[in-house]
């Protein structure tokens, strides 16, 4: 890729996690582009704000449990994640009920610092449109 | 005798949960599997509907679905968890089985 190019990438998740492969493909996705070194975003919103969600155990439905990996996120420097506070709220939740997901701010003594930033629909809104280039799952 | 609803969608994706509360009579049962479990939760915009609904049908919502998606804590009261065993004794013990999908 030619230097001095760098977009500003935005994934933007709006699924339940294990009824449908949605939440796994993204996952899959947002992992090979972090090697591109891109300016990466992720949005949850809509049911999508379940794919965070606290104590996911998929034991019992017998498929794999893919909710440990956003946790992997902050080493890949993929530590841009905004969440619709609508969202939380139409289903009852609050930013408590999500996985604690942080990464290591090199610009700060490796501090460790949240990934997770609640956003208004009204900033999600301005997220889209400043973004060059959307995937959608 | 009564009939098992199932739903396995969303509440806030699909209507299909409405729908199955809409058509269950008096004493019949809904099951709530897959996606269809994140209608158990209290205090979201779903929650009224199912409540209303738990005054005239029992309310079931499958465990391991629940577990999978980590909403234990979330399940409103009067919701009656059960696992595939159950699923299959909910099954035999109704008439019918009309899934919502």
């Amino acid at each position: 890729m030619s230097e001095g190019t760098t977009k500003q990438f935005l994934y933007v998740n709006r699924k339940a996690p294990h009824g449908t492969v949605y939440a796994l493909e993204s996952l899959e996705v947002v992992l090979i582009g972090a090697a591109f070194e891109q300016d990466v975003r992720l949005a949850f919103l809509d049911d999508g704000v379940f794919q965070l969600m606290k104590g996911q155990d998929t034991t019992g439905i017998g498929t794999k449990n893919f909710a440990p990996t956003y946790k992997a996120l902050g080493d890949y420097d993929v530590n841009k994640i905004y969440v619709e506070k609508e969202s939380l709220d139409e289903r009852g939740l609050t930013e408590d009920d999500l996985m604690p997901l942080t990464y290591e701010d090199e610009d700060d003594d490796w501090a460790e610092k949240s990934s997770i930033k609640i956003v208004s629909r009204a900033e999600m809104a301005d997220l889209i449109d400043s973004s060059d280039v959307m995937f959608n799952f | 005798m009564a009939i098992l609803h199932t739903v396995n969608k969303s509440p806030f994706d699909k209507n299909s949960l409405e729908r199955a509360i809409g058509c269950a009579k008096d004493g019949s049962a809904v099951l709530l599997i897959e996606d269809g479990v994140y209608g158990a939760l209290k205090g979201a915009s779903s929650s009224s509907m199912v409540e209303d609904a738990m005054k005239t049908v029992k309310v079931y919502a499958l465990s391991e679905d629940v577990s999978a998606r980590g909403v234990n804590e979330r399940v409103m009261d009067g919701i009656e968890l059960v696992d595939y065993a159950g699923f299959v004794k909910l099954a035999a013990d109704h008439s019918q089985v009309q899934s919502w999908l």
